[in-house]
């Protein structure tokens, strides 16, 4: 039952590694560790952030995936053009599931792919007319749109257009923002650079927009940063902290508007629940507006209760009271919940691959359900993702980063977990394989898995993809007798 | 040169941040931490060390400042 141990999992990356030649073997080894929850700093033990090896199957994605998709695409009152060739603004289209309220294509505008479709010609005479005719097309058929954002693709900065002068220009014209943003997919090693182009854009042309109008503060305001709302997660964050008596003023950006994001400055704390993807924002904001800003995560009762607290201790007794009221209201449901679904999850062991913040924030509500995480890892983490992972992973599990298709399938197959968690790349592979898979950057078409409502769900989900009686069928009946029968016993259980 | 930020942790110690590297590391040290000269050399946690032009001492942090690497802390 017991994970490997610190010996057993350096032989098992050595043995995986073993494979590569020399200099590939070099370069990834870096990549690769065992968990030493004694260490302060992740830097000796991991490299992160650093170009993919040419040759190995790497699951990242790219900077206009990061600005696009993640950062500026839930956005749902501003139109986001993807400036380039079809491909990138149709593949990007409504896959992350940011749920919002509001009709598309009347005032709410996420799901639709604006594109400047580039053709040879706009390559080879630019592609500066087309686009400012694109922004005077949208405000004539999409009115209600709040502002809009020219999301660059890569001919954009291989061209050389100017769309910093294209946007200057319409904005004026229109008499709304609309903001240039640099988010060329060959710009950094993966999506992060991407997260943190569009923080610099919204810093650049959003933030200030409303500097020094009145607004109705109140000494509660918050804004949920960092929050995608895929599959309903931030309403269910934003459910909790309404109740404990706070006031979101913003959500950044799941089912957020331009106007909130424009009014964040007014608030008294920033809360950061995707911490790679916004923490440039809160800086900034910390910086020139003195906003604190607090980290937070709210998957699976312990983590809540921890949340809950550490948020209430910004703010006076009203809102510590309202944080043990919401504590006191939620356990008999959490505990529930984990009564039913714990003794089916017991001691399940669990393999992570995921993006910015899970790899680390839904270890509590899996040890909460009684279920272990051996192994974790990011697509395109930093060093300080992985000085908060060391922390929360427990002593000497697996941490790989940027892990290539050939060492997952490796470490799964050695550390033979009973479930995975990662992207929907590597869904089908482990499906073929046999393991129990959950898909969890978009929570495999389900959700929410934030808050106390989304707990419930999470593992109603992890059950009933880890006990499906479809892993029982792995074996084709023609291949049953040849089997060992411990194997087979396994099988059946 | 870079530009880096120096805020205030909770523990009221202060914390070095260089945006370009996500690197975060605490000050040690600061060279001179009087109210009308603030700044100079910079030691961090990590064995690296950074300069900035001496300022007064700033009324709020966190702060944006230029800084020139003295002793290599990261690769």
């Amino acid at each position: 039952m017991a994970a490997l141990t610190r010996e057993e999992t350096e032989a098992l990356i050595a043995e995986v590694l073993e494979v590569y030649p020399e200099k590939a073997h070099k370069d990834r080894k870096k990549h690769l560790m065992v968990n030493d929850k004694t260490l302060e700093s992740s830097k000796k033990c991991i490299t992160s952030n650093r170009k993919s090896l040419p040759g190995v199957m790497t699951m990242r994605g790219c900077a206009y995936a990061g600005s696009k998709g993640v950062v500026w695409g839930p956005i749902k009152d501003m139109v986001s053009i993807s400036h380039g060739p079809i491909g990138c603004g149709q593949y990007a289209r409504a896959g992350r599931r940011n749920y919002y309220v509001g009709t598309t294509g009347v005032d709410a505008f996420c799901e639709i792919n604006f594109t400047s479709d580039f053709q040879e010609k706009d390559i080879v005479f630019g592609g500066d007319k087309k686009l400012a005719r694109l922004i005077q097309e949208v405000e004539q058929l999409f009115p209600l749109n709040k502002g809009i954002s020219v999301q660059s693709e890569c001919p954009i900065g291989l061209i050389g257009d100017d769309i910093e002068a294209v946007s200057k220009k319409a904005a004026a014209e229109i008499g709304k923002p609309v903001v240039p943003v640099r988010c060329e997919g060959f710009r950094g090693v993966s999506q992060s650079l991407g997260h943190h182009i569009a923080n610099d854009s919204v810093r650049d042309w959003i933030l200030s927009n409303r500097d020094g109008r009145p607004f109705e503060k109140t000494p509660y305001d918050v804004a949920i940063l960092g929050d995608y709302n895929i599959g309903g997660d931030a309403w269910a964050s934003r459910i909790l902290l309404e109740e404990m008596g706070l006031r979101v003023v913003a959500q950044w950006s799941g089912d957020g508007t331009l106007p909130e994001m424009e009014n964040t400055p007014n608030v008294k704390l920033n809360l950061l629940h995707c911490y790679r993807s916004m923490n440039y924002i809160s800086r900034h904001m910390e910086e020139k507006y003195g906003i604190p800003w607090r980290e937070y995560n709210f998957f699976g009762p312990t983590k809540i209760k921890e949340s809950l607290r550490g948020i209430a201790s910004f703010f006076d007794d009203r809102i510590k009271e309202g944080a043990e009221r919401v504590i006191e209201k939620y356990t008999p449901m959490m505990e529930a919940v984990i009564a039913k679904y714990r003794p089916r999850l017991e001691g399940k062991k669990v393999m992570l691959y995921v993006g910015g913040l899970r790899p680390r924030h839904v270890v509590g509500a899996y040890e909460d359900l009684g279920m272990e995480v051996i192994g974790t890892g990011y697509e395109f983490a930093h060093n300080d993702d992985y000085d908060r992972t060391i922390k929360d992973m427990g002593e000497a599990t697996l941490i790989y980063d940027d892990v290539t298709g050939y060492e997952f399938e490796k470490f799964v197959d050695a550390m033979k977990p009973d479930l995975i968690g990662s992207g929907i790349k590597e869904k089908y592979v482990f499906h073929k394989l046999g393991v129990p898979f959950r898909q969890l950057h978009s929570w495999d078409y389900s959700g929410p898995y934030h808050g106390v409502d989304g707990f419930a769900i999470f593992a109603r989900d992890m059950d009933m993809t880890l006990n499906n009686p479809c892993w029982k069928k792995m074996t084709p009946p023609w291949l049953k007798k040849t089997e060992q029968p411990e194997e087979a016993e396994k099988a059946a259980a | 040169m870079a530009n880096i930020m120096i805020r205030e942790n909770p523990a009221g110690g202060l914390v070095f941040y260089l945006p370009k590297r996500d690197l975060e590391a605490d000050i040690q040290s600061i060279e001179f931490d009087g109210p009308d000269k603030w700044g100079g050399e910079l030691k961090l946690e990590n064995g690296g060390s950074y300069y900035i032009d001496p300022i007064p001492r700033p009324a709020r942090l966190p702060i944006s400042v230029r800084a020139r690497r003295l002793g290599a802390a990261e690769d």
